[in-house]
């Protein structure tokens, strides 16, 4: 054992200070890698498919954004035999991160460094595997490592131990809006003292056991043609597609930028605001403009301040109308560009709003906003959507949205670095 | 039955563990060499037992995890085991 000392400095001064996100990793159906990702993204291409991992001819739903590696070319084999494919997603995203931040965990002191994830269901797929040998052959078929691959804040525990992050360490579960809460816990992180915060979330683990649940949301579309199936914003709408995949951002204390003498960075976290939605049938308005309205406040923005929103796009005409009635409320009708590059990934779970939040970081720093596709019949003129290629802009503040099913709405203001 | 030597050892630690890379676990000099040093924890090892109970259809004592610290003393109980067995 390690004989640990709690640091003997008083930490780095707190409240209110803005995390400099200094690195991004993405694993995304249509990119794996940042650059592979922004890409594909930029071009429209989209990463969601029929299903081959298994036979979904048996399956309402037909088509997902799957990411298919080789795991052994980019994870050590120790790890193969005790992770799902989201935490080996995970450990390659934050391998990305912290090298495009070129941090190095192992060289701060012992509690510095922390890691958030978002999940949903945890590793659905090594799940499915080890419950089928205990019951169709025993327990002593089963994996030891079942014990915790399966278990949703598996990601951030195999960071943790991957990167020396011991500090604050925690996993949030609020569906597809926990990739924003992931970045705003570790936000929390570096306000109370952390000097750097892995945060975000990669999930997916496509399997049948998992697609039976995300279809049970009622929220999934079953058509099975990938170009047609999730069409956000769309007179046609019919639910989305979901895949797997996410980001995590590297945050650090300003302090620890300086102190580093890193001198290239994708912006500051400047604001987060979340709500939970009034109970179902009570008629009141849903949570998602005060979500949105406490982050502009938090972040001492105004609206017309926002340059770009990155939108939730559920691609359900009711939770798609609604949004775009908050939008139209908070900015005026078509008052701002809106764009959803999930459109080519599907809704990643806990993995779709960090995806979303580097997405905006990548948009900040080329001054370029992504396209959102599939769109043809737009079903909403007072929605200025960028559609199919594009669109150059001077870009300084980005506005991200998130709504989970449950009721989570969360929203999270994004600055580009003060000398873009 | 058939005692299990080192060189199948390490083959099934390396199937129901992996291996890891700082380690020459494939040079056979490994026998004395302690479980931690070779990059496996107690559920590595687990992991691994449970393997070898059901390949050979024994029962290993649970606390052969903690109190077989090498593969010398690993193989010393399972191939015991085996021996009673036969």
């Amino acid at each position: 054992m390690t004989m640990v000392t709690p640091p003997a400095a008083p930490p780095l001064a707190a409240r209110g200070v803005a995390p400099v996100v200094t690195g991004l990793g993405v694993v995304a159906p249509n990119g794996l890698g940042v650059a592979e990702y922004w890409a594909a993204t930029l071009a429209g291409r989209s990463g969601i498919t029929r299903i081959t991992r298994f036979d979904p001819s048996g399956y309402r739903v037909k088509v997902f954004g799957q990411v298919d590696i080789d795991p052994g070319t980019h994870l050590p084999s120790r790890l193969l035999p005790q992770t799902d494919l989201m935490t080996r997603l995970a450990l390659i995203a934050a391998d990305e991160a912290l090298s495009d931040a070129a941090a190095e965990p192992r060289s701060m002191p012992y509690f510095a460094g922390g890691v958030v994830t978002a999940a949903s269901g945890g590793g659905f797929d090594f799940g499915q595997r080890e419950l089928e040998a205990l019951w169709s052959k025993g327990s002593a078929f089963a994996s030891a490592y079942q014990s915790f691959a399966w278990f949703y804040p598996v990601n951030t525990g195999q960071i943790s131990i991957r990167h020396a992050l011991h500090g604050p360490g925690a996993a949030l579960v609020s569906e597809q809006a926990g990739g924003i809460d992931a970045v705003a816990k570790a936000r929390r992180g570096i306000r109370g003292g952390a000097e750097l915060m892995i945060g975000g979330g990669v999930d997916g683990s496509l399997c049948p056991w998992s697609l039976l649940c995300m279809t049970r949301s009622g929220r999934l579309s079953e058509c099975p043609d990938p170009e047609r199936a999730f069409r956000p914003y769309d007179v046609g709408a019919s639910g989305a597609a979901f895949g797997e995949g996410g980001a995590l951002l590297v945050m650090e204390h300003p302090d620890a930028v300086r102190r580093r003498g890193v001198t290239r960075t994708y912006g500051t976290v400047a604001g987060y605001g979340s709500t939970f939605d009034p109970r179902p049938g009570s008629g009141r308005e849903p949570g998602l403009r005060r979500a949105i309205e406490r982050a502009l406040a938090d972040a001492a923005v105004t609206a017309a301040e926002v340059d770009v929103v990155f939108a939730d796009a559920a691609g359900l005409p009711e939770l798609d109308r609604a949004e775009v009635d908050t939008l139209n409320q908070v900015f005026g009708p078509g008052g701002v560009p809106v764009t959803a590059p999930k459109s080519m990934t599907g809704r990643l779970l806990g993995g779709g709003a960090s995806l979303d939040l580097a997405t905006a970081f990548l948009a900040l720093r080329h001054q370029i906003i992504p396209p959102t596709v599939h769109v043809d019949q737009p079903a909403y003129p007072d929605l200025d959507l960028v559609r199919d290629t594009p669109r150059r802009g001077d870009l300084a503040v980005a506005l991200v949205v998130a709504r989970g099913h449950g009721g989570f709405n969360s929203a999270m203001v994004l600055r580009a670095p003060a000398d873009s | 039955m058939a005692e299990l030597q080192i060189t199948e050892l390490v083959h099934l630690l390396r199937e129901c563990a992996g291996e890891d890379e700082n380690v020459a676990l494939g040079n056979g000099d490994v026998l004395d060499v302690s479980f931690e040093d070779l990059g496996y924890d107690s559920l590595a090892i687990l992991n691994t037992v449970g393997r070898i109970e059901r390949d050979n259809g024994i029962r290993l004592p649970d606390t052969i995890v903690v109190d077989a610290q090498t593969p010398r003393m690993l193989l010393k109980q399972i191939n015991e085991r085996l021996g009673q067995v036969a």
